[in-house]
C-alpha cells in the first residue's frame, strides 16, 4: 500500500497538500489543470523534491528521506528518458545494475524484456535511430527490468499521436496487470485516464484528492474539474 | 547520489585555489618594506598601461573593418579563415615574436623592402614592437568578437534598413553603430588585460628602462638583482592592476565569441563596387599579416629541423610532461567545479575563475618566496610550473565546460537519480561520455597553451631545466637564430598536434 500521509508541498509561493493511500495494483490517474501541481506530486513521491512536511510510506515503510534510486519506484519522464550516447541495451541495462556490471544472464533478461515490449533486435541501436513510440517502449522496459512496485508516468506518452498514444496505455496495462504494479500517471486528457484508470486523482486548488473512481468523478465532476474539462 | 561528493571535492578543490592565491600574496606582503615606488617602478607602470592601451585600440581599430567584411562577404575558404582567427590563442608567444622578428625584424622581409625602395627602416623595438606582437595576438580574437556582434544583428533589420533605401553609411549609423558601441568596450577591455601581463613579448621586443612592462620587472629585480623586496612590491602592483581589471570585468557583460545566434543567416548588406574591392584588400591585408610571420617560421625553421641540438629534445620532453600534467590537472579541476556548479554551488563558478584575478609572475614571485627558504628554486622549476599553468588556464576550461554541464544536470540529472546511478558509474557512463566534446576541446586549449608557456618558468629554471619556450628564447638570445627556428617549429608544431589530437579525442569519444 503506497501511503501519502499529511504531506505539505510548497515550491514558494506555490502549496498543495495530499493526505491518502493506494492500494497495491491500484493505476491511478493524476488528472488536473496545468500548474496544479501534477507533476510536483509524483516527484515527491519518485523523491525528487523533498517535501516541507509529511511522510510518503510503502507497505508502512517510511521512504521519504530515501534516495530517487533506492525507492520502490520506477519514474518514466515527459522526455529524456534514454541516454542518447548510450545503446538500447546498455540503457535497459542501466535499469538492472546502475554500474552497469552485466552478466550472461543479465543479457538474457534484457532480451526478454526487450521482446515483452515489442522491441526484439533493438538492442544494439542508440535511442535517435527509434522512433518516439519505441523510444517510450523502451523506457517502459526499463522499468520492468528495474522490477519495482510503483510506476510513475509523468506524462511520457503526451508526444505521441492518438492511436500510438493508446497502444502505449494498452501496454502499460498489461505489464501492470502481469507485475500487480501501482501505477500513477500523469495526463491532460480524460479519455487516457477512462482508458487506463479504475482511478483518478483531481488535483486541483492546493489539493491533491484521494483517487475516486474515474467513471464517477468525470460523470459527476466538482466545479475544479468541470471548469477544466470545459 | 554523487552530489555529496562532487560538492565536496570542490569544496576542497576552492580551498586549495584560494590558498594557491593567497599564500604568495601573504609571503609577498610580508616581504614588502614600502609601497612607493621608484622611478624605474613607476615607468614600468607606465610602460604597462600604454602598451596595454594601444594594443587594445589598434587592435580594435583594425578588427572592425576585417569584420565588417567577413560578415557582409562570402568567400570560398572563408569558414577556415574564421576558424584559422581562433590559432593565435594557442599560439606560443616566442614562435610569433620569432616570425614577426622575421617579418618586420632589421633584417626582415619588410625592411628589406624599406631598403630597396630606399625608405628609412623599421625598428621592431621598444613600444611600436611589443604593440605590433600584441596586435598580431589579440587583432583576431577581436575581429571573432565583432564578427560575432554582426551575425547577431537580426538579418530582418538590414532587410528592413534596404526596403527604406539606406545607403551604406545610414546603415552604418542606425545599425552598426549602435552594436559597434555595445561589443566594443567589452573586446577592447580583454585585450587590455591580455596585454597587462604580457610578459614574454616584453621579454623579447621590450626591456631597457623605456619598454618593460611590470610582469617583465617582478622577473628582473628576482632573477638579475634578487632584490626581494622589490619584486615583491612589484608583484602586487600587478596584483592589484589585474584584479582592477578582473572586478571591471565581471561587472559589465563581455562579449564571448560564441553563443545564441538565433534567426536567419544573412549579415549586412554586401555593396558593389569600390566597397568590393576595399573589402577584398583588408581581408587580405589581415590574413597576409597573421599568415607570413607564421610562414617565416615555417621557412627558417625547416632546414635545421634535422639536427638540432640535444638540448632541445631534453627540453621537449619536459615541456610535453609540463602540459600533460597541467592539462590533467585543468580539466580534472575545471570539470569537478563545473559539476559543482551545474548543481547550483555559485562559490564553485568563482573559485574557477578567480585566478584571472593573478598573473604567472605575481604567483611564482609568492611561491619563490615561500619556497627559497627550504629547496633550491630549480628543484621546484617543474612542479611550481605544472601548477600555475593548471590554475591559470583553470578559468578558460572552467568556461568551456559550465555550460554544457549546466544542461547536462538540466537533461539527465532526474533520470540517473532514478536509476541510482552515483559516483564512478555515473562520471563513466554519462558525464565523461556527454562532455567528451567541450572536454577535449578545452583540454587540448590548456595543453597547446602549458605547452608554449613561457613564464613563471623563466623564474625557476636553472642551466639545463629550461622547457622548449624557455629553450628558443635563450637561443634567440645567444643569437643562434636558425636552432632558435627550428625549436619553434618544433615547438608550435607540437602545440598545434596536442591541441588536435584532444579536440579529435572529444569529437570521436562523443559519439551521440
Amino acid at each position: 500500500m503506497l501511503t501519502l500521509e499529511r504531506l505539505i508541498i510548497t515550491q514558494g509561493a506555490f502549496r498543495m497538500t495530499a493526505d491518502w493511500q493506494a492500494d497495491q495494483g491500484a493505476r491511478i490517474a493524476v488528472i488536473g489543470p496545468s500548474g496544479a501541481g501534477k507533476s510536483t506530486l509524483l516527484s515527491v513521491i519518485g523523491g525528487f523534491f523533498a517535501p516541507q512536511s509529511g511522510r510518503v510510506l510503502w507497505q508502512g515503510v517510511d521512504i521519504t528521506g530515501a534516495e530517487p534510486g533506492a525507492r520502490p519506484i520506477t519514474t518514466v519522464f515527459q522526455d529524456q528518458n534514454l541516454f542518447p550516447h548510450l545503446t538500447i541495451a546498455q540503457n535497459l541495462g542501466l535499469g538492472i545494475s546502475p554500474k552497469l556490471r552485466l552478466t550472461a544472464q543479465d543479457h538474457s533478461r534484457i532480451d526478454a524484456a526487450l521482446d515483452r515490449t515489442g522491441l526484439a533486435g533493438f538492442g544494439p541501436r542508440k535511442p535517435a535511430q527509434l522512433s518516439g513510440g519505441q523510444q517510450s517502449r523502451a523506457a517502459l522496459a526499463r522499468a520492468l527490468l528495474r522490477d519495482k512496485p510503483i510506476l510513475l508516468l509523468d506524462e511520457p506518452f503526451a508526444a505521441l499521436g492518438p492511436a500510438l498514444k493508446a497502444e502505449m496505455l494498452g501496454l502499460v496495462t498489461e505489464l501492470a496487470q502481469e507485475n500487480t504494479l501501482t501505477v500513477l500517471m500523469v495526463t491532460h486528457d480524460p479519455k487516457d485516464a477512462l482508458a487506463f484508470a479504475p482511478l483518478t486523482c483531481l488535483v486541483a486548488g492546493g489539493v491533491a484528492h484521494a483517487p475516486q473512481p474515474t467513471a464517477d468523478l468525470l460523470a459527476n465532476p466538482p466545479p475544479e474539474l468541470a471548469a477544466y474539462l470545459g | 547520489m554523487a552530489d555529496r561528493a562532487v560538492t565536496l571535492i570542490a569544496a576542497g578543490l576552492a580551498a586549495a585555489i584560494l590558498l594557491l592565491l593567497l599564500a604568495p600574496l601573504g609571503a609577498l606582503g610580508l616581504k614588502v618594506q614600502g609601497f612607493e615606488l621608484s622611478v624605474a617602478e613607476l615607468a614600468a607602470l607606465r610602460f604597462t598601461l600604454l602598451q596595454a592601451a594601444l594594443s587594445a585600440m589598434i587592435s580594435l581599430a583594425l578588427a572592425v573593418p576585417v569584420a565588417r567584411a567577413l560578415a557582409r562577404r562570402r568567400f570560398f575558404g572563408q569558414d577556415a579563415l574564421i576558424a584559422t582567427l581562433g590559432a593565435p590563442f594557442i599560439l606560443p608567444v616566442i614562435v610569433a615574436v620569432l616570425g614577426l622578428l622575421a617579418v618586420f625584424g632589421r633584417a626582415g622581409w619588410v625592411n628589406d623592402g624599406l631598403a630597396m625602395l630606399g625608405l628609412p627602416g623599421f625598428s621592431i623595438y621598444g613600444l611600436q614592437g611589443v604593440v605590433l606582437a600584441h596586435v598580431f595576438f589579440n587583432m583576431p580574437l577581436a575581429v571573432r568578437m565583432i564578427l560575432h556582434g554582426w551575425q547577431a544583428i537580426p538579418a530582418e533589420r538590414f532587410r528592413l534598413a534596404a526596403s527604406l533605401g539606406f545607403t551604406p553609411a545610414a546603415t552604418l549609423r542606425h545599425i552598426e553603430r549602435p552594436m559597434l558601441r555595445e561589443v566594443l568596450p567589452g573586446a577592447g577591455l580583454v585585450v587590455f588585460v591580455i596585454c597587462l601581463t604580457s610578459f614574454a613579448v616584453a621579454l623579447t621586443l621590450g626591456g631597457g628602462p623605456r619598454a618593460t612592462t611590470v610582469e617583465l620587472a617582478i622577473y628582473q629585480a628576482l632573477r638579475f638583482d634578487f632584490a626581494l623586496p622589490t619584486a615583491a612590491r612589484l608583484a602586487l602592483l600587478q596584483l592589484a592592476l589585474c584584479s582592477a581589471t578582473f572586478v571591471v570585468a565581471s561587472l559589465i557583460s563581455l562579449p564571448t565569441g560564441f553563443g545564441a545566434g538565433q534567426g536567419r543567416k544573412g549579415g549586412p548588406p554586401a555593396p558593389k563596387g569600390w566597397r568590393r574591392g576595399v573589402d577584398a584588400l583588408v581581408i587580405t591585408a589581415a590574413a597576409l599579416f597573421l599568415a607570413l610571420p607564421l610562414l617565416a617560421v615555417f621557412l627558417n625553421g625547416l632546414p635545421g629541423l634535422a639536427d638540432m641540438p640535444a638540448s632541445v629534445w631534453d627540453a621537449t620532453v619536459r615541456s610535453l610532461v609540463i602540459a600533460l600534467a597541467s592539462t590533467v590537472i585543468s580539466i580534472g579541476a575545471a570539470l569537478v567545479l563545473a559539476l559543482a556548479t551545474a548543481q547550483g554551488r555559485g562559490w564553485a563558478a568563482l573559485a574557477a575563475t578567480m585566478p584571472l584575478a593573478a598573473s604567472s609572475l605575481v604567483l611564482g614571485t609568492g611561491l619563490f618566496l615561500i619556497l627559497q627558504p627550504f629547496f633550491r628554486p630549480a628543484d621546484l622549476a617543474l612542479p611550481v610550473t605544472m601548477a600555475i599553468n593548471a590554475a591559470l588556464s583553470l578559468p578558460f576550461a572552467f568556461r568551456i565546460l559550465a555550460p554544457d554541464a549546466r544542461t547536462l544536470y538540466a537533461d539527465y540529472q532526474r533520470l540517473g537519480q532514478s536509476l541510482g546511478m552515483a559516483g564512478a558509474a555515473w562520471l563513466r557512463w554519462v558525464v565523461i561520455p556527454r562532455l567528451a566534446r567541450p572536454m577535449g576541446f578545452a583540454a587540448g586549449l590548456v595543453a597547446a597553451l602549458s605547452m608554449g608557456d613561457l613564464g613563471v618558468i623563466a623564474l625557476f629554471a636553472g642551466e639545463g631545466q629550461a622547457t622548449l619556450p624557455l629553450l628558443v628564447q635563450r637561443l634567440m638570445g645567444a643569437y643562434r637564430m636558425e636552432a632558435a627556428a627550428s625549436a619553434a617549429l618544433l615547438l608550435v608544431l607540437i602545440s598545434f598536434a596536442l591541441f588536435w589530437a584532444f579536440d579529435q579525442w572529444g569529437r570521436r569519444y562523443a559519439d551521440t
